[in-house]
């Protein structure tokens, strides 16, 4: 017989068997003696990801969407087999910065920023408190199914019956109180809780047994087996129906989302993030929890389909909600010691989420909320309160009721409304707004306090928008024309096709939204600045790992005479004694008495403090009794950056090295330079001076000769008188040239440009030289050329050339025998003009030689029989005009042969010369 | 005996004038115009008194200075360089290369005259 007080008093034996198991692992840990020290207890204790939600409603999914209900475990199971790395380092940063909650980490990450603290915490309550009201829903449903055994009854409308009678109140009431009893005993400096984790630990073998004992009593009690059931439900059309996948890409969509949302929430959601990351007792339990915790949620899911299957059977027409079918089954088949065991399953499901969620978040309300808006209003007097740990007690115990108040507030306004139904995905969406700034705050240290917040804020308010309010729409309580019309009416805003997106599930489309807007605000308003000290300094503590366990964080003079008190105002002054004599004893001190006021103290009894009210509000408190200056920003830099500032201090050194290197050789190469020019200078002056003493000196050793001897016969006389004259002509021959060439090379010579004809040109140069070619019997004619020959140039200078070329010819023609030709040719583009003679002829060693400055080819006088008379400035003069007008100028020659001089120059067109004529 | 004098030069004019000049003052004399000349003709001449030009075709006065001073045979022979080149590096490197004299020109004949004297006294 299953009357309403057995079913009662079979609760709160459950419950109390709990209480004992917490009692005793609290006294066990208070010992040293931690009973939950153990991978098999920490695996278990996250089997707490199961709730009723799992109990009762995988069945319930199966039945709606046949496999649908698996991909809300794939991703917890995916998350631990492939991404333990991510819990890894997230269990080392938590409990390096004593960590308490998800928010607690969120606002430590960025800078210890209360108000992040407080944004995460809303986000987290507003999330959650529906899916706590689930849990209550379940709790007083089943308590209803059951005691209205043997009948199988589905309760009333929640909400239809008065509030003393609704057994939810109860329940709520109940779990109000044990988890107070749970979860605020005592505030314990590490905010661990190690009875709470080992009734968890407890709770999640109950309800895996329960649902298996189901599971197998359905398949072999009632059926023969698995095959039988499934050939069965083949049998009934609308039931073999449900057994399909996913049949649309829609679906598949889902799938990921689903897979997607559910990692994150294993992670995110305020009761995984405590039982995963603050009660972790030892990294190292990861290790086994990865395998074991997928494996808990292999077994919990192992008899969702047969016994979908087998309630679809048995309550074939309806009438009995397929939630429910884990439940009514036993009762179907007169079960009544199983039925009652399925109720303690589902209730220890619901206890355990309730208990850890709500200690959770009041954690997260106290520390981050609460506390920090008590503390800043001075008028409470707090910060001269010499006794926190009752305050904070008060408040925690305050804000478990008071969650446990909404929950069931939630339940009783929602009741069976669409809301309530849907909440768990919609919860889970509103936890993964937090991926960004945790898993972005773990991986990378650009991450700001205000990329943070602008992310949350705008993934919040997506979220609200397109999930949120239309879940409140569909449940009546507000007018439902936004979801159909978009907000004023504009179809773009319509929440669930939002800038008309379309074709995906609203979760899919919502999370979409919501988290691409949520990581743009985050890294896009990261980007915006640099972090700040503060900000650096927390992001190398999360990203960073080890090395940035060195750095300090507080330059202070503040000692155990300041510390201590405040610490004893939050946690007690026993309690603070206690640990800052521990903390003494690590230092080889014999008492707290002796502990230096030095920056390690204080880093001590910030992390003291944080493990009680959070970083972010012992921060506050600690630097109120600490009067100093935080590091600056580029002292943490320096010590962070010491060995990367050496090397790039090293590089600098090294560039400015090379640089010098560089300019040491570029002046090194123009002081040869100059040097060169110099010598060449030198040697320039040098030669012309040469060039010009050695007529200098016929002409003064003749004249004195003359002068000395009166006597000298007339013959000898006018020999000398003529080689003196002829001496001087040649030096103002010479000192004509040089000044030619000077104002050639430097460019300052004067020129008159016109068409000249080269024919005409030739015959000119000629004619004014036929006598000397006569004197010396030497012939010289002109091949006769084409006519129409015109370049541009100065026809002055092209004679001067001629001449030039025209007095070596006949310097070097044999008397009498020698003969010298002059002629001109040309193509389509240039003039060709030669000058050739019957001379001895120029060894190719000298051919280059001449027509250098002051050279006159000295291998050449081998074939000659006196020196040469001339400057050695006629050829480099020549040469230097013809390419003036862009010409070239050569010879070609051989000993014994016919020296020809060429040069040419850029023909003009013929009409160009009809024009210029 | 008259005292021998060579006279190397590549400048005919100058050549002439210093012939002149030498043969006035009673010395015998003997002309070579580039440095292979003045080697051969100091060898087969055997001149007292080499006035030696520095710029010349083939071998410099330097060169031939040098070879001259290498030859025990020519130890006794004096060598007055005469140069266009009146810098005083070249003044010293003739004297390092065992020169007697150096003499810039344009000289003054009256000046190279007591010189060639005093060199043979």
């Amino acid at each position: 017989m299953l009357q309403g007080w057995v079913i009662v008093l079979a609760s709160f034996g459950y419950l109390g068997i709990l209480f004992a198991i917490a009692w005793y692992a609290d006294r066990r840990a208070d010992a040293g003696r931690s009973l939950i020290s153990n991978p098999m207890v920490y695996a278990l204790s996250l089997g707490v990801y199961c709730t009723t939600w799992t109990f009762y409603g995988s069945v319930g999914r199966a039945v709606a969407s046949g496999i649908g209900y698996l991909p809300i475990y794939l991703g917890p199971t995916l998350l631990f087999a492939l991404a333990g790395f991510v819990l890894v380092k997230m269990i080392r940063v938590a409990k390096a910065n004593r960590i308490t909650s998800i928010a607690d980490f969120v606002a430590s990450r960025y800078g210890k920023s209360q108000f992040l603290g407080g944004l995460v915490t809303v986000i987290a309550v507003v999330g959650v408190v529906p899916y706590i009201a689930l849990q209550l829903k379940a709790v007083s449903n089943s308590f209803a199914i059951l005691s209205s055994y043997p009948e199988i009854i589905m309760p009333t409308m929640s909400g239809a019956v008065p509030l003393l009678q609704d057994s939810a109140l109860y329940v709520a009431l109940i779990l109000a109180a044990f988890t107070i009893l749970f979860g605020t005993r005592h505030l314990d400096a590490t905010e661990r809780h190690e009875g709470m984790v080992a009734a968890i630990a407890v709770e999640s073998i109950v309800k895996l047994v329960a649902f298996l004992a189901v599971g197998v009593f359905v398949v072999w009690g009632v059926h023969e087996g698995v095959g039988d059931i499934f050939t069965r439900a083949y049998a009934v059309p609308e039931i073999s129906s449900r057994l399909a996948t996913a049949d649309s890409p829609a679906a598949y969509g889902t799938w990921g989302t689903l897979i997607f949302l559910s990692l994150f929430a294993a992670l995110l959601l305020p009761r995984q993030f405590q039982i995963a990351v603050v009660e972790n007792v030892d990294v190292s339990h990861l290790s086994r929890a990865v395998w074991m915790f997928p494996l808990y949620l292999f077994l919990i899911n192992l008899f969702v389909l047969p016994v979908a299957l087998a309630g679809l059977l048995h309550f074939q027409g309806g009438g009995v909600d397929a939630d429910t079918f884990v439940l009514t089954l036993p009762m179907a088949h007169q079960q009544e010691a199983l039925a009652l065991f399925v109720y303690i399953g589902g209730l220890s499901a619901a206890t355990g989420m309730v208990i850890v969620e709500t200690i959770a978040l009041s954690t997260m309300v106290c520390n981050d909320l609460v506390m920090p808006l008590l503390l800043r209003v001075p008028q409470l007097g707090l910060a001269e309160r010499t006794d926190f740990t009752g305050l904070l007690l008060g408040i925690r115990r305050g804000a478990i009721a008071i969650i446990l108040g909404l929950g069931y507030l939630y339940f009783r306004v929602a009741g069976e409304a669409y809301a309530l139904v849907s909440i768990g995905l919609i919860s889970f969406a509103a936890v993964a707004q937090f991926a960004p700034v945790v898993i972005g705050g773990l991986f990378w240290k650009g991450g700001t306090r205000d990329g943070a917040l602008a992310g949350l804020a705008a993934g919040f308010v997506l979220w609200t928008y397109t999930l949120l309010l239309p879940s409140f729409a569909k449940s009546g309580w507000l007018p439902d024309g936004f979801i159909a019309h978009g907000l004023f009416g504009i179809e773009l805003l319509r929440p669930q096709h939002l800038l008309g997106l379309t074709g995906l599930d609203e979760i899919t489309h919502s999370l979409v939204w919501s988290l691409l807007v949520n990581l743009g605000f985050y890294i896009g308003v990261s980007l915006q600045r640099a972090p700040n000290m503060r900000e650096a300094r927390q992001a190398t503590l999360f990203v960073g790992g080890t090395e940035a366990a060195d750095i300090p964080r507080w330059r202070s003079s503040a000692g155990v005479a300041d510390l201590l008190p405040l610490a004893a105002r939050f946690i007690g002054l026993e309690k603070a004694q206690v640990a800052f004599a521990s903390h003494a004893r690590e230092r080889g001190l014999k008492g707290f008495e002796e502990l230096p006021a030095d920056a390690r103290l204080v880093n001590f009894a910030e992390s003291l403090l944080a493990g009680a009210i959070g970083s972010a509000s012992s921060r506050a408190m600690v630097a109120s009794v600490v009067t100093e200056e935080p590091l600056g920003i580029a002292e943490v830099m320096n010590i962070l950056d010491e060995a990367s500032q050496v090397r790039s201090y090293a590089r600098e050194v090294e560039e400015k090295s090379l640089e010098l290197t560089r300019a040491t050789a570029e002046l090194r190469e123009a002081n040869a330079q100059l040097r060169q020019l110099d010598r060449m200078k030198d040697d320039f002056i040098s030669t012309v001076s040469h060039e010009l003493r050695t007529p200098l000196t016929s002409i003064r050793a003749f004249s004195e000769m003359l002068q000395e001897d009166p006597k000298i016969d007339l013959t000898q006389r006018s020999r000398f008188l003529g080689i003196i004259v002829n001496e001087t002509v040649r030096l103002s021959r010479l000192i004509s040239q040089i000044l030619d060439l000077a104002k050639l090379e430097s460019g300052r010579a004067e020129w008159t440009v016109e068409a000249v004809d080269v024919g005409e040109m030739l015959s000119d140069a000629v004619d004014s030289l036929a006598v000397l070619f006569e004197e010396k019997h030497v012939k010289l004619e002109i091949e006769p050329c084409e006519s129409g020959l015109i370049v541009l140039a100065d026809c002055d200078r092209l004679i001067q050339v001629m001449v030039n070329l025209l007095s070596n010819a006949l310097k070097f023609a044999p008397a009498d025998t020698g003969y010298v030709k002059v002629g001109a040719g040309g193509t389509a583009s240039e003039v060709r003009v030669y000058v050739s003679d019957n001379g001895p002829g120029i060894p190719i060693e000298d051919q280059k030689l001449i027509f250098d400055k002051f050279q006159q080819g000295a291998g050449t006088s081998e074939l000659l029989t006196e020196k040469p008379q001339g400057t050695g400035l006629g050829l480099p003069i020549s040469r230097q005009i013809i390419e003036y007008f862009h010409g070239r100028l050569w010879v070609e020659s051989a000993p014994g042969s016919v020296t020809r001089f060429v040069f040419t120059l850029p023909r003009q067109a013929r009409d160009n010369d009809a024009n210029s004529k | 005996m008259s005292r021998r004098i060579l006279i190397v030069d590549d400048e005919p004019n100058i050549v002439l004038s210093l012939e002149y000049l030498m043969k006035k003052e009673g010395f015998e004399t003997a002309v070579a115009v580039d440095g292979d000349d003045a080697l051969s003709q100091a060898a087969e001449f055997t001149p007292d008194l080499i006035l030696l030009d520095v710029m010349m075709p083939k071998k410099s006065g330097f060169e031939v200075c040098q070879a001259l001073r290498a030859n025990p045979a020519m130890a006794a022979t004096k060598i007055i360089m005469l140069t266009a080149k009146g810098r005083e590096a070249e003044v010293a490197k003739g004297l390092a290369l065992g020169a007697d004299a150096y003499v810039t020109k344009p000289f003054s004949t009256k000046d190279l005259v007591l010189l060639i004297k005093s060199h043979l006294a």
